[in-house]
């Protein structure tokens, strides 16, 4: 199944802002992580389809995955 | 050697007074908040003889304590016609604090039609009528106050839009660079205009260090705390590097941010204005990402923004800015928002307030979607000037809803919303509903739980455990803005009980005290029923803590999202 990953901030750094990726289905968000070599406890926030998701949630077919180290503001 | 100063500006009289022994425990906002609530008639006219402008720093504002150099000022906001706090960087609360001087107050109107300057010094304070500096832009004037006293000395000054008395006006202080922070928001500006009083510099000669009860515990507590805000990835590196702009993505990702007059929850802008591209515009053209607004500060959001050219645009170049004119106005170029960012700060206009209305201005066909280049000459040739379009403008979101007939309004007691919208977000709906201040984030900045994973997580599309969340920050909120420290040391406090106990050490070690963390809590509670009540007395009630209609009408995409809390619910909030 297709995936679209979008990294913020400095996961973007020395890997991408956007990317289409393939993935059996069934995969969750943590293999997506361990893929792309970032360490789950440096992840702020994950969120599938713009809502808030644990790591250990399942993708599906055609999902915008998009991946946030801790950051913050207000 | 703490005391109170008191200027009355019916008599140009100056009163150094003791502390009464029941403010002697309240610093920043519990100061100010305790002080109007005594002084000012809660119906009285918010630009009239009897309101008054509080100053105060924090509780631990002075010390070497890291990011407490915050200043908080209080009065009835002209803007939602209820009590108002608001706290900034720049350098002179902490002198305000070394000179000894616990809240200054001013009072009364003059007489006559005169501009005057105040003059604070080690020995009191002298009340001067001023010519040169009356209509001049902030930076500029902060420079000639610069070569009259000393580069070193505070400075808290008026722009031409608190001249004009304008609602969208602030108050704005020096920071340690000659550039400005800002008491924002509920258009102080005018208060301090209605008194004529162009500007308040403080000179440090003679600044004493503050007196600490148990310096071997302060410093223990002090190096504890430091350590706990280094090492929490957001106060201690994210803040540092994107500044607070990085939430434009965060707020995007999770249809939150609110786009083209809160008609969308997501911004097609959102790349080209965020956190990321400001970053990385700052290090090409050799800017600055981190910057503290005051010594002291070890979390620095703040940063120096420079043009294409290398030539500096602006600093202090925060979130609800970039969000108002970024997404909600549609502006696409992030230069041209901090060209506005600029001209904001020099004509002393909260950017927020005006950012905001700018949305509904071209909802009213005032100006085209997206138009930097009008809002840029709106900033300067109609509101900078005080034409007769600039003052409806400057008059805020609220009353430019009023004057063009459109609905979609987004104000609570008249204060504009800022960058998070609460259909999607739902806790931070409920804070701008309670919150005493009309629509205010920093209030209970429930963002941090609903969308930033710290201190847990509430989903912020249920309904679920918000008014809690929001209550419980609230509360913590008005503790930690009477300490004189900045917000942002919430992140680390909200993750780790050891690290509220190190400010909670650091105040009793401070003052040779025993708080306890309930305490703290006790304060906080304080510090908001003293302030609501104010705003009951004041004339309102509960139904004006809601959010306007259309959040309740209009769905918000992407998720669909509608504001379904009742009345009845939200009111549940003061139960405490
Ligand atoms: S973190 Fe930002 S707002 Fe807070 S004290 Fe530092 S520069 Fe000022």
């Amino acid at each position: 199944m297709q995936i679209q990953v979008r990294l913020y901030a400095t996961f973007r750094i020395g890997r991408f802002n956007e990317q289409t990726r393939d993935y059996p289905p069934g995969t969750r968000i943590s293999k997506v992580l361990e893929d792309l070599e970032i360490d789950e406890s440096l992840i702020g926030t994950a969120f599938i389809d713009f809502k808030y998701a644990t790591l250990d949630r399942e993708l599906h077919e055609g999902a915008r995955l998009g991946i946030f180290p801790k950051v913050g503001g207000g | 050697m703490h005391k109170i100063l008191r200027i009355n500006m019916s008599d140009l009289s100056v009163k150094t007074e003791e502390v009464p022994v029941a403010w002697a425990g309240y610093g920043g906002r519990a100061l100010t908040s305790t002080i109007v609530a005594a002084e000012v008639p809660p119906t009285c006219h918010p630009l009239g003889p009897n309101n008054k402008l509080v100053f105060a720093p924090g509780l631990l504002t002075g010390t070497v304590a890291s990011n407490s150099g915050r200043l908080s000022v209080g009065s009835k906001s002209p803007l939602t016609g209820g009590i108002k706090e608001s706290n900034a960087g720049g350098t002179s609360a902490q002198i305000i604090a070394k000179l000894g001087i616990k809240a200054l107050i001013i009072e009364g109107l003059p007489a006559d039609d005169k501009w005057r300057g105040i003059y604070i010094d080690k020995d009191g304070a002298r009340i001067e009528e001023e010519t040169e500096l009356i209509g001049m832009g902030n930076f500029a004037a902060v420079q000639v106050l610069n070569n009259r006293i000393s580069k070193s000395a505070g400075v808290i000054i008026l722009g031409p839009a608190g001249e004009m008395k304008m609602l969208t006006s602030n108050i704005s202080v020096k920071d340690p660079d000659s550039h400005l922070r800002s008491h924002g928001r509920g258009g102080l500006g005018a208060v301090m205009g209605s008194k004529k009083i162009k500007f308040i510099a403080i000179d440090p000669t003679g600044a004493q260090p503050m007196k600490i009860a148990d310096p071997v515990k302060f410093k223990a507590a002090g190096m504890a705390f430091t350590k706990f805000l280094l090492n929490h990835p957001v106060s201690g590196q994210g803040l540092k590097t994107y500044g607070t702009d990085i939430l434009v993505n965060v707020l995007n990702e999770a249809g939150g941010l609110p786009t083209h007059n809160f008609t969308t929850g997501q911004s097609l802008n959102a790349e080209s204005i965020s956190g990321e591209t400001m970053y990385a515009n700052i290090i090409k053209r050799e800017g600055k990402p981190s910057h503290g607004c005051h010594p002291g500060c070890v979390i620095q959001c703040s940063q120096v923004y420079n043009d294409a050219e290398g030539k500096y645009l602006t600093s202090g170049f925060e979130y609800e800015t970039i969000w108002a004119l970024g997404a909600n106005a549609d502006v696409k170029d992030l230069d041209q928002i901090a060209k506005a960012d600029y001209i904001m700060d020099d004509l002393g206009l909260d950017s927020i307030e005006t950012s905001v209305m700018f949305g509904v201005a071209m909802e009213a066909g005032v100006l085209h979607w997206g138009d930097g280049t009008e809002i840029i000459r709106i900033l300067k040739d109609e509101i900078g000037k005080g034409t007769p379009l600039g003052r409806v403008l400057g008059a805020g979101t609220g009353a430019v809803g009023r004057a063009y007939g459109v609905t979609r309004v987004p104000v609570v007691k008249n204060q504009a919303i800022p960058a998070y919208d609460p259909r999607s977000v739902k806790g931070i709906g409920i804070t701008y509903a309670t919150t005493p201040m009309g629509a205010d984030h920093t209030a209970g900045y429930t963002i941090a739980t609903n969308i930033l994973g710290v201190g847990g997580h509430v989903d912020p599309l249920k309904k679920e455990g918000q008014i809690d969340l929001s209550r419980n920050l609230q509360i913590a909120t008005a503790a930690v803005d009477s300490t004189g420290m900045c917000l942002f040391i919430a992140f680390p406090v909200l993750d780790d009980a050891a690290c509220l106990q190190a400010l909670i050490d650091l105040i009793n070690a401070r003052y040779g005290i025993a708080l306890t963390g309930d305490d703290v809590v006790g304060l906080g509670k304080y510090v908001l029923k003293t302030e609501h009540q104010f705003n009951l007395d004041a004339g309102f009630t509960n139904k004006d803590d809601r959010l306007p209609e259309f959040f309740t009408l209009e769905r918000l995409a992407p998720h669909n999202a509608i504001w379904d809390f009742t009345g009845p619910e939200i009111d549940t909030f003061w139960n405490f």
